[in-house]
């Protein structure tokens, strides 16, 4: 089994920002938040974000707020909670959460709250368990979850769990891994995983992992890296991580890597991008894998910076 | 990038990129200026049109569509041209068509055909068709079936309608989860309203089984029906109605309560345990599932012991107002019981509505519990305080017991087994002989088997005990294990409950496990210790069963977590050495057991994980479930780092230990220890030596 080519990932991550010509970043402009968010965060797990300018990199998410609060994928883009969500991670990452107006933040997620407590990700109320995730999680960050009808919003996720004992993005919706990540996080979050059938839903999850040693994210799909944080930081948060072959799957996360010029990819030989790379060093990190911080399986940042938020005053 | 080669491109294919990527550039900037000055004419839709048949991602140009539409059907409507409106929303739904086409998963074009849909001026009627070629195209699209779940519901398309549809995508092809999926969702909301033909469920579930037999038997490694048959065997056995599972004390029993005159306050000890001193007595009620509403008009008590009504709280980990385990303490403090007089206690349970399941259903028909308590005196040497001596977990300090005599009806595995129809294991009976005729050497087979079997052994009656299958799932388990050693941690598990489930069942097969204490065989009455060492247990389970447990050794085994013995409200010594215990987290239930004295957590993996697996099973600061005591963390961890020991901080400040053994964990340095020391200040003896 190959090591983890840490340093050529930190160069890999880097040069993104001086490819922006490409198809590949041109398609994914209006998402340059999340890319923000991937790639800092991979890079401070790999103990490398000082290398950065943070004043630019704060200066450039500030100027993605809307005067709604809410924060576009980039410059010129609509305000959305997925990319709201990104901000105030890559601030906390940064310990530069004083820049932004809390208040203005917490009232534009509080505004998507709808009556049966579920979320809408924008104005245009497209409802998905992800945003109830989001909500949850940007709120707890900027210690203002009492803004929100918790109760409610526990209860409209409630509603969309399956009979795998997984969760989908509205009542009736399939059991997915992603979506799975966002409702067990957003449950672990407020403090009601008594509510998730954990036996149930772990033994669906710990049988994503197939021969290969890679995680699928649905029954009778392909491996993905990007699994091995959505199902790792599911099964971890209920316990029951050891239900899969720990070995086996860093092996296939390793395999996943260009060990030439750096990057993870979805599978072994396909063409890397940030998302994975993130994924593949988070899956790592929630592997104990030598020489990576810890990461936090429900606020999915560096248990340090998660520490910072909750443990100093 | 998914499912994308890695390789380096041709120079004419880069050349060939490059140029989109330019097109595709200036499209975009051109787009984000004619957003921004709100410009709607039809160039400018056309422009955004062509963005999103490039990029159906980018959902800043769905949502200037949706701006455009408003300002085009405000514009109209001083027309009063509803065709015209009619046209404008065709219009974005071809639109979406071409952008699916050319990206399945685009949650931006699926919205947007939502909302168009949901302003009322289009046809519904075609969303069907459209749907049935993209499904046939790509059968398990999530995105899709999501639709097709909104589509049916707004043309009120009959549930058995879409059941038939099921059964077509199934006939076509068994793998497809998505499918079986919605079968379970569609069959659970018709189970719930009984819809004509589907109550009782009986005849359906029969049905159902046949149906996925064809898949799992066919094919038995596609998942596909695996979790399907496990919903139907769930839909079988499953008991909603919330039921009274175990207590403590136990119906019938008889509690010998040791009035101890040589302490000042004449303390009332319960079993001679010299460790708990408070006159109060625990009254313990667990039930099936988590229930809410448990109060004194709920729960009536009728004793003469009685001095006001019981305060009976939740007993969880997380500040629920459910839980599976109430209680509530009988506080004996003012009433003078005369020595050798029995007094009787009565406990109904569920006589009035209001005891409620998560679920919404209410407590089953009312149960009684009665149990007498009768005082005698001790003689007993004076002792300086409590836990004089170090409690030591030698094996020669433990002795053999031979049976249980009366003074030990404490001892109860008496568990209440709700009855059940004869149809439900007739079923589940059925169900073995398929799986044992047909499937009885894979993976599946033999879990469905072992699982099949512990469910018909929880339906039986308790006295065809002798008819259990224990030994059978226990062999199942091990030979999972190696069959699929990717998931043996898995099996493993299932086989300590199993096994724990036999070792708890009965007083007989208990006894081999129960020791009496040395340290407390001077006296006349006997101190017992449940022995459940060396099992190689990866997981705790039959806690209902366990209840009456004081003293408790879990050593030498392979436990990680502890989830569930907060309802051993009597325990005041527990040994947990030589497991995997990974961090403090895991000993959470610990901090609702008020009688902790004793806790032995010697030679664990505490400090050695940089990942914690029980952060947010424990009630805690980071899951809103808990305030954290800063004040008093700063002053005792003086010039430690803040962040370092607050888990240790959150479970041991609510614990009264006296004696603790934390040897052998990474954690236990010394800047830990004396960390520890402050924490604690009833601690006497730390890691076998005594505190000056």
């Amino acid at each position: 089994m190959g090591e983890l080519a840490a340093e050529k990932h930190v160069r890999y991550i880097l040069s993104i920002e001086k490819k922006k010509d490409s198809f590949e970043s041109v398609v994914m402009e209006h998402l340059r938040m999340n890319g923000a968010y991937w790639g800092l965060t991979a890079l401070d797990l790999l103990g490398k974000l000082d290398t950065l300018d943070v004043d630019e990199v704060v200066s450039w998410i500030m100027s993605c707020q809307h005067e709604s609060g809410g924060f576009g994928g980039n410059v010129g883009h609509d305000p959305h909670i997925l990319y709201t969500l990104s901000a105030v991670q890559v601030l906390a990452l940064f310990n530069k959460l004083d820049v932004i107006d809390v208040d203005k933040v917490t009232n534009y997620i509080v505004s998507l709250q709808n009556e049966d407590g579920s979320f809408s990700g924008d104005i245009w109320g497209e409802v998905d368990t992800r945003f109830s995730y989001i909500a949850i999680c940007c709120l707890s960050i900027l210690h203002r979850l009492d803004r929100i009808n918790v109760e409610k919003a526990v209860k409209y996720i409630i509603s969309c769990k399956n009979m795998d004992g997984g969760f989908g993005c509205t009542p009736g919706g399939e059991s997915h891994a992603g979506q799975i990540f966002c409702c067990v996080g957003a449950l672990a979050l407020t403090g009601s995983l008594d509510l998730v059938d954990k036996d149930l839903l772990g033994w669906w999850l710990c049988e994503r992992q197939v021969k290969s040693g890679g995680l699928n994210g649905r029954p009778e799909k392909l491996p993905d890296v990007c699994y091995s944080w959505w199902v790792l930081s599911s099964l971890i948060m209920i316990d029951r991580v050891h239900w899969i072959s720990k070995e086996k799957l860093i092996k296939f996360i390793l395999d996943c890597q260009d060990t030439e010029n750096g990057g993870i990819s979805d599978r072994p030989d396909d063409a890397v991008d940030v998302f994975h790379t993130y994924f593949g060093v988070a899956g790592l990190s929630l592997l104990e894998y030598p020489g990576l911080k810890p990461i936090d399986p429900a606020y999915a940042l560096p248990v340090d910076v998660v520490n910072r938020i909750f443990f100093s005053k | 990038m998914h499912g994308r080669p890695r390789k380096s491109l041709k120079q004419e294919d880069e050349a060939a990129l490059s140029a989109k990527a330019e097109k595709l550039r200036s499209l975009q900037s051109q787009f984000l200026v004619n957003h921004h000055n709100h410009i709607y004419s039809k160039e400018a839709l056309d422009l955004s049109a062509k963005l999103l048949e490039i990029n159906p991602e980018c959902y800043t140009a769905w949502n200037y569509r949706k701006l455009a539409v408003q300002y085009n059907l405000s514009n109209s409507e001083s027309n009063s041209d509803s065709d015209s409106a009619a046209s404008i929303f065709d219009q974005e739904l071809k639109l979406v068509e071409n952008a699916l086409r050319k990206n399945f998963k685009s949650y931006g074009a699926w919205h947007h055909r939502k909302w168009v849909l949901s302003k009322g001026h289009s046809s519904i009627d075609n969303e069907l068709r459209l749907l049935n070629g993209f499904q046939k195209a790509d059968p398990r699209n999530f995105h899709a079936w999501n639709y097709r779940r909104f589509v049916t519901a707004v043309m009120k398309r009959s549930d058995e309608d879409e059941l038939k549809y099921t059964e077509d995508v199934i006939g076509d092809n068994f793998s497809n989860y998505s499918a079986w999926h919605n079968r379970s969702v569609l069959l659970s909301d018709l189970f719930k309203r009984k819809a004509e033909g589907f109550f009782p469920k009986e005849k359906v579930l029969r049905e159902e089984y046949e149906h996925v037999h064809n898949a799992i038997f066919t094919d038995p490694d596609d998942q596909s029906g695996w979790f399907y048959h496990l919903w139907l065997i769930d839909q079988t056995v499953k008991n909603d109605t919330p039921l009274l599972v175990s207590s403590w004390p136990s119906h019938g029993s008889n509690i010998t309560l040791n009035e101890n005159n040589y302490l000042h306050d004449c303390g009332l000890s319960l079993l001679n345990s010299t460790l708990s001193d408070t006159r109060t007595l625990p009254v313990i009620l667990y039930f099936n599932q988590a229930v809410e509403g448990i109060n004194s008009s709920t729960v009536a008590v009728k004793s003469e012991v009685l001095q006001e009504d019981l305060v009976w709280k939740p007993l969880s980990t997380n500040n629920s107002s459910t839980a599976q385990i109430w209680v509530a303490y009988l506080n004996l403090n003012n009433t003078e019981l005369q020595l050798s007089k029995t007094y009787s206690i009565e406990i109904t349970i569920g006589h009035s509505m209001g005891i409620v399941s998560s679920n919404g259903y209410h407590y089953g028909d009312p149960s009684q519990i009665t149990f007498k308590l009768c005082v005698q005196t001790a003689f007993k040497e004076p002792v300086e305080g409590q836990c004089a001596k170090l409690t030591s977990w030698k094996d020669n300090d433990f002795q053999k017991i031979d049976n249980f005599e009366e003074s030990h009806s404490t001892v109860s595995a008496d568990h209440r087994i709700p009855t059940t129809s004869n149809w439900c294991m007739e079923e589940i009976d059925e169900e073995i002989t398929n799986f044992r005729d047909l499937l009885s050497d894979c993976k599946i087979g033999k879990l469905t088997l072992a699982r099949l079997l512990t469910a018909l052994d929880l339906l039986s009656p308790q006295h065809d005990k002798r008819k259990y299958h224990t030994e059978e799932v226990l062999k199942l388990y091990t030979d999972l294990m190696k069959l699929d050693p990717t998931h043996s941690l898995y099996y493993k598990d299932e086989h300590s409950l199993v096994l724990l489930q036999q070792i708890t069942s009965s007083g007989e097969s208990l006894l081999p496990h129960c020791h009496y204490y040395k340290n407390a065989t001077e006296t006349n009455t006997s101190y017992i210790c449940l022995r459940l060492q060396n099992l190689s247990l990866s997981r705790m389970g039959s806690i209902q069963n366990l209840l009456w447990v004081q003293m408790l050794d879990l050593s030498h085994n392979e436990l990680r977590s502890i989830e569930g013995l907060e309802a051993m409200q009597l325990l005041s010594c527990i040994n947990l050495s030589h497991n995997k215990f990974g961090s403090f987290t895991a000993l959470g239930p610990l901090r609702l057991l008020k009688s902790l004295k004793v806790l032995n957590i010697s030679y664990n993996e505490l400090g050695s994980h940089s990942i914690d697996t029980r952060r947010y099973l424990c009630s805690s600061p980071l899951a809103h479930t808990e305030v954290f005591a800063w004040d008093r963390f700063e002053i005792l961890c003086g010039s430690f780092s803040a962040t370092k020991f607050w888990e240790a901080f959150l479970i041991f400040e609510s614990l009264n230990l006296m004696d603790l053994n934390i040897t052998g964990n990474a954690v236990a340095d010394e800047n830990f220890t004396s960390f520890i020391v402050k924490v604690l200040p009833t601690l006497k003896w730390l890691n076998g030596e005594e505190l000056s």
